[in-house]
């Protein structure tokens, strides 16, 4: 590795402490260098996601920890609400993109820094986007999305023959906070509990009784629910979906809900109220979220450097009353459905010649698998495609013709994943067809 | 506890994994709807139908009850299940206009599985009971349609001929119903 003149700077003196010689706390395999900080500083590739309240400390927080080569993704764009903790943003970037102007923030401020912003979706990205980072670390506000790269993480794993191949973990940190609780974890994919494993605990959105909103209305919420669900879709002001973004869109729901809060003498309905019902707002608190970044961005380091022992694996920290954090190990889920799905490779001696009908008879009639009417369906080239299900009428009827076509008719490659259900499994299975005639990339 | 650093280092700019995976996997909620599917136990009220077999994610339910206010007729559901499933029910629309106590004219279903008592354990199968349950037991302590629940509780006779009249196409009160009769 070449000599770096900036690692040797004074500034990161402290880092080089703790990375160039041992210490009670180190990692077991740790092995001090002057080259870890340069991994650091160099190479070391760390994604950011979420530019919001978590992502402007994270951010800010790698930056000067002396990572420089970060990406940061977020769709959204800045409003006046995000300003009192969002401190990468400034008055006059409303309605800027968040990425892009925290990237150019950072970027200014933290010299040699190179943040590199993504305004869009993390859906807009696929695997080989994923694929070129070292860490992932979360500041979402939606289980959808931490569920998204969560999936996405697992789908990026290597199972040659049943063993995880290491080199394709991309370890993934997640922060969240509201209000005055929040958490902190450290995900391995396919070795520690990943999002799907622990989706208990997350409460379920607080919805009411559908006859309730329409019928018996108690709560100022129920009005605002009332509006939201069933009158917009009648009258449908702007011929188009809510957008809790829009004023106009609030403005006409809290109208709507104050007429009917009157005609059930309900108080409370204001237009705080109607945003945080609409976008399900929760309050935020800077210093829960300075607390909680500053924990996962520990956790970047302490991953990219294996300077010392990751956290194990999941904090709570809550300051409502006195300050009280916790840790403990989060266990991954068997039957989980992300995460506990390991590939089982099944040898196809003659996928020119094997038809999906004799797959079907191997399912039922060997005895690993035993079973009694399989489902089988697959994804080609990003598409979900059902090969054969036997139990639903009018999927069996359009499906019947895929019995008599071989593997290789059917788009299926070696490599190719088929899930499979059965009533005697309680999970879905992945099976990856492993083509043995080597030459059927030739001959298809 | 795996060391990164040393199997990370290889890894540089550019650099993408020598065998990348092209295939995309399934979602969550692709793997826990293809079960749903494959083990659905319709009874026999009860029919699906998928307008394209590929995507399992949405599709319809038909449900013509035997007995009770609604027998001989014919009524249509959607379904559409979201990347969230099973965390979030999936959505259910009544697609036919039914004179029914716990469905309105925009479609809606006032099922308590539907919404606030939804559990990831449940299943399409437990929303089809549901449902062919509304059929069966329309409940008037929870209207959405709030004057067919008062007929269903003053007067049955005529909260049956109501009915009748909805499912052959006509005016039920104000409201005009498209004909539903198998």
């Amino acid at each position: 590795m070449t000599e770096n003149p900036d690692s040797s700077q004074k500034r990161w003196g402290h880092l080089r402490k703790v990375l160039e010689r041992p210490g009670p706390f180190s990692h077991p395999d740790f092995e001090p260098s002057s080259e870890i900080l340069d991994f650091v500083m160099t190479t070391c590739k760390v994604l950011v996601i979420g530019a919001g309240g978590l992502g402007c400390e994270l951010l800010k927080d790698l930056a000067l920890m002396g990572f420089k080569q970060l990406h940061v993704i977020d769709m959204d764009t800045i409003e006046l609400s995000n300003l009192n903790r969002q401190f990468l943003f400034r008055h006059k970037d409303i309605g800027s993109s968040k990425a892009e102007v925290a990237a150019a923030f950072i970027n200014k401020r933290v010299k040699g820094c190179q943040v590199v912003p993504h305004f869009c979706k993390i859906q807009d990205y696929d695997e080989t986007f994923y694929r070129q980072f070292h860490i992932i670390v979360c500041g979402l506000d939606s289980i959808v999305a931490r569920r998204w790269i969560n999936g996405m993480l697992i789908s990026m794993l290597n199972y040659e023959d049943g063993t995880l191949d290491q080199t394709s973990i991309i370890p993934m940190i997640d922060g969240g906070t509201e209000g005055f609780k929040g958490h902190a974890r450290v995900i391995v994919p396919g070795i520690s509990a990943c999002i799907d494993c622990t989706l208990d605990l997350y409460p379920p959105q607080v919805t009411y009784p559908l006859c309730t909103i329409a019928n018996t209305p108690r709560l100022p919420e129920h009005c605002i629910e009332y509006v939201k669900i069933i009158q917009w879709p009648k009258e449908n002001p702007w011929g188009t979906v809510i957008d809790g973004d829009d004023s106009q869109h609030i403005s006409w729901i809290y109208e709507k809900s104050m007429e009917r809060a009157l005609q059930f003498n309900i108080t409370g309905v204001t237009y705080r109220l109607v945003q945080g019902v609409v976008k399900n707002i929760i309050p935020a608190v800077a210093s829960t979220n300075a607390t909680i970044a500053a924990i996962c961005a520990t956790e970047v380091f302490k991953l990219a450097t294996s300077c010392c022992v990751s956290l194990n694996n999941y904090l709570v920290f809550n300051d409502v009353d006195g300050i009280y954090s916790y840790t403990f190990e989060y266990e991954k889920k068997d039957d989980c459905l992300a995460c506990s799905q390991i590939p089982q490779t099944l040898p196809i001696k003659d996928p020119n010649k094997m038809k999906l009908k004799n797959l079907i008879e191997l399912f039922c009639e060997s005895t690993t698998y035993q079973m009694k009417n399989p489902g089988l369906t697959t994804n080609i080239d990003g598409k979900n495609k059902t090969l054969y299900i036997s139990t639903i009428k009018s999927i069996e009827e359009r499906t019947r013709e895929n019995l008599n076509k071989t593997l290789v008719e059917l788009g299926l490659k070696d490599g190719s994943e088929i899930m499979v259900v059965d009533l005697t499994s309680p999970n879905t299975l992945i099976v990856k067809l492993k083509f043995l005639n080597e030459d059927v990339e030739m001959s298809s | 506890m795996i060391k990164l650093f040393s199997l990370k280092q290889q890894k540089k700019d550019g650099e993408a994994s020598p065998k990348a995976n092209n295939q995309k996997k399934a979602s969550a909620a692709q793997l826990r709807i293809t079960k749903d599917i494959n083990e659905l136990n319709l009874p026999k009220t009860c029919n699906t139908e998928f307008p394209d077999p590929d995507d399992l994610l949405s599709f319809k339910l038909i449900i013509c009850p035997d007995e009770g206010f609604y027998r001989t007729g014919r009524f249509v559901f959607s379904f559409k299940v979201g990347p969230n499933y099973p965390h979030e029910p999936p959505k259910v629309k009544c697609e036919t206009q039914v004179y029914h106590p716990n469905i309105d004219q925009q479609g809606n279903v006032c099922l308590n599985i539907l919404r606030e008592d939804w559990k990831p354990v449940l299943t399409i199968n437990s929303i089809v009971y549901g449902l062919q349950y509304l059929f069966l037991e329309p409940n008037p302590e929870d209207p959405l349609n709030k004057e067919a629940a008062e007929v269903l509780t003053t007067n049955r006779r005529l909260f049956e001929q109501n009915v009748q009249k909805a499912m052959r196409g006509g005016y039920v009160g104000g409201t005009y119903f498209d004909r539903c009769l198998k």
